[in-house]
């Protein structure tokens, strides 16, 4: 595949506190990791997906000014960015692996019609849901 | 509108009034750390909403002094914790009402309430419907919804909860709003 969408970025607190919670903890790649004076641009790869990347920027001048990056800041330990997916093979696995490498889960697998999810917030207060979708779920 | 129970917060103004107040000063936001701590609390709830929520215990969670826990909370997210507590316990049981065959008893019961009385008079004034016709209508109308996952669905029906269910009670009694339109008006 040549044309998609190729980065998403995530506002993150802490670029150092992100990059070990996304390598570390979810086993994603680092796939850039370029700085320039305090700006440091900064994206993960999920081993399984080599056509995207996914950002942990931070809201920060001189990108943005003091008071946005502040609010944003806000907005982000609030929860209040919208939803993330996350898909797996096994719920259930992933949860008890990511549990004991200390993941902040908000809600533990739950069944819902033959697939399973899972919710975890990264440290900045990112809320992804880990779907094991049905395993007929193919065909549609 | 306007009423003490509402506008005591002087830093919070509502829909414009105050604003006055607050010209020449800085806006003080909450630091990013604490509001994530009490997105804890809020996250605690969303888990376990059939459970008992004490303010202590809330306080605990979030690592926030019980005395500066609820106004800290409302600040956060707009509603004190147990306005929150009972929209999540509301929406929960819409969907067992729903989803499933439960007698309404049991969903009282699985949601966190003692008492049927009370929660069918929660029920009936924070949606506008006992749970009974709620259930029946929604079984008319069939499931259309499946392709969003369901945990986002039932935020999306989260009842937006603007008023303390007391003060709409009490608008209700005032004839000044009608339906469910004024869980929007705040």
């Amino acid at each position: 595949m040549s044309q998609g969408v190729g980065v998403v970025g995530l506002y993150v607190r802490d670029q150092e506190e992100a990059l070990q919670f996304y390598v570390e903890k979810l086993g994603f790649h680092v796939h850039t990791d370029a700085r320039n004076g305090d700006y440091r641009w900064l994206t993960v790869q999920h081993p399984d997906q080599p056509s995207f990347q996914l950002g942990l920027f931070m809201p920060q001048p001189p990108v943005l000014d003091e008071a946005t990056a502040q609010a944003l800041r806000e907005i982000v330990a609030k929860g209040a960015m919208p939803p993330l997916v996350l898909v797996v093979d096994d719920c259930r696995a992933a949860y008890e692996r990511m549990r004991a490498r200390g993941v902040e889960f908000t809600q533990e697998p739950v069944d819902r019609y033959g697939s399973v999810d899972a919710g975890f917030r990264d440290p900045s207060g990112n809320g992804w849901k880990m779907i094991e979708a049905r395993r007929d779920a193919g065909r549609a | 509108m306007g009423d003490g129970a509402l506008t005591r917060t002087p830093d919070r103004p509502l829909t414009g009034m105050g604003r006055g107040n607050k010209r020449g000063r800085e806006r003080i936001g909450q630091p990013p750390e604490l509001l994530r701590r009490l997105l804890r609390a809020k996250d605690r709830m969303d888990a376990a909403s059939h459970e008992e929520w004490p303010v202590p215990r809330l306080a605990r969670v979030s690592g926030v002094s019980e005395a500066h826990f609820a106004r800290s909370f409302k600040e956060a997210f707009g509603v004190p914790p147990h306005r929150y507590l009972l929209t999540r316990r509301i929406e929960r049981a819409k969907a067992l009402l729903r989803d499933t065959d439960l007698p309404i008893t049991e969903i009282a019961f699985q949601t966190g309430w003692n008492s049927l009385g009370t929660f069918g008079r929660t029920f009936r004034d924070v949606t506008g419907e006992s749970p009974g016709e709620l259930r029946a209508r929604e079984k008319a109308a069939g499931h259309q919804l499946e392709p969003v996952p369901a945990c986002f669905l039932s935020a999306a029906h989260r009842p937006d909860l603007k008023t303390a269910v007391l003060e709409k009670r009490r608008q209700d009694a005032d004839g000044s709003m009608s339906g469910s339109q004024q869980m929007e008006v705040s």
